[in-house]
């Protein structure tokens, strides 16, 4: 029997098949979620950071860490998670904005929210699916807590916006 | 009065007006006027519930005594309850749902900013994650008070009644006592007086811009902090707290 414990890079080759619940094309590291693993060859503490305070992906999250992990035999498993830093749409990697964008949803803009974004208008982004500029907002809020949805005014297709925060 | 026991308190202020603001906004679920109202009212719904989570589970940390956040805000009565009354005012029309969500906006726009900066880690780390949620909270309720108040005139005096009708809730938000004066010696906690300024400063701006008359009863009320609520609270709780409450080893 092979007892070679497997090691943090193991584990977190591991850990980046896992993919967001609700983006099933970009995985929590590209996401930026998972923020560290600490083994000691006992215990594993995974750590972890919510995109939205209330995001409902968390707890599939947490659940899909602990089966990939168990797969491996380690059962003693701690999630912890972390509020600070807070996260923001600058962890993206870009690698994941290109594939965010190919799945139908356009990628964060710019970086960290302004004052602007208070009173300001909302620019006009590139539609995920004819590439056109001619876009509009039509909602801030949308499908989940991290997107906004916004229409296509030449091919009129809606479509979601990764909203920056 | 311990800083411990003040923490605590401080913890249920926050965390229980999340959970009664969010409680409420999820009460438009399937009733939004439009479908991406509908979404948006639900998905702030989410952010507070969110926000209320990490404070209780901090709250419960906090007092020591094993108990969970779903413990908090499951098994508590109307008089444990330490939401500001605001809060917990029925959704009524959509004018009255996003004049009281507006005033709200506004208050944790500013104090959320402050509590950046306060010396408890936790309160601190969940400040900055929330305060980047209600920045687009703000922006959405600001553009429906003027929406709604430049409007048309049925929906102008729908929201101009609105906000008289919920002005005496106002004063409730600000009240100190001696939880908010050990805390700020101790850093943890905001001035209100503070927050008062810039709130009436950004208040009025929005409320004049939208061609609406800032309310000017003299009629207060207050009792949040002593846990005196209005009627509404304990309807809420009984539907909140129903299924914990009749099965309380359900699992979900």
């Amino acid at each position: 029997m092979n007892t070679t414990l497997p090691s943090k890079e193991d584990i977190l080759l591991l850990l980046s098949e896992i993919t967001d619940p609700e983006i099933p094309v970009i995985t929590i590291i590209e996401l930026g979620i998972l923020r560290d693993v600490i083994w000691d060859g006992t215990l594993c503490t995974v750590v972890i950071t919510p995109t939205y305070s209330g995001c409902p992906a968390m707890k599939v999250i947490e659940d899909d860490i602990k089966i990939k992990l168990k797969e491996v035999g380690i059962n003693n498993v701690k999630i912890d998670l972390v509020y600070s830093p807070a996260w923001t749409t600058d962890w993206i990697t870009d690698t994941a904005k290109e594939k965010l964008s190919a799945y139908g949803i356009a990628p964060p803009d710019h970086s960290t929210i302004d004052k602007g974004v208070l009173m300001g208008k909302p620019r006009n982004l590139k539609c995920p699916q004819c590439g056109s500029i001619h876009t509009e907002m039509i909602s801030q809020f949308g499908s989940t807590a991290c997107k906004a949805l916004y229409r296509c005014l030449d091919c009129k297709e809606p479509f979601d916006y990764f909203k920056c925060l | 009065m311990t800083t411990q026991q003040a923490k605590y308190e401080y913890l249920l202020r926050l965390g229980d007006s999340s959970l009664i603001m969010g409680h409420r906004l999820s009460e438009w679920c399937g009733h939004g006027p439009i479908l991406e109202e509908d979404i948006a009212l639900i998905n702030i719904a989410l952010d507070f519930v969110g926000n209320a989570t990490s404070l209780l589970t901090h709250a419960a940390q906090v007092e020591g005594k094993g108990r969970t956040e779903d413990d908090l805000a499951y098994l508590r009565n109307e008089r444990d309850y330490r939401n500001l009354l605001l809060t917990e005012q029925p959704n009524g029309d959509f004018a009255r749902t996003i004049a009281r969500q507006f005033l709200y906006d506004v208050y944790t726009f500013f104090l959320y900013e402050e509590l950046k900066n306060s010396k408890d880690e936790t309160i601190a780390a969940i400040a900055a994650k929330s305060h980047k949620e209600i920045t687009y909270h703000l922006r959405h309720t600001t553009e429906w008070m003027l929406r709604l108040g430049d409007g048309t005139p049925e929906s102008h005096q729908r929201v101009q009644t609105a906000l008289n009708e919920l002005w005496m809730f106002t004063s409730d938000l600000f009240d100190m006592n001696e939880v908010d004066a050990l805390l700020i010696t101790e850093g943890v906690a905001v001035d209100l007086d503070k927050v008062k300024e810039q709130w009436e400063k950004r208040v009025t701006a929005v409320i004049s811009e939208a061609t609406l008359l800032v309310p000017t009863t003299n009629v207060k009320q207050k009792g949040s902090r002593e846990g005196k609520h209005s009627e509404h609270l304990g309807f809420l709780l009984a539907e909140m707290q129903y299924i914990p409450r009749s099965y309380p080893d359900a699992k979900w």
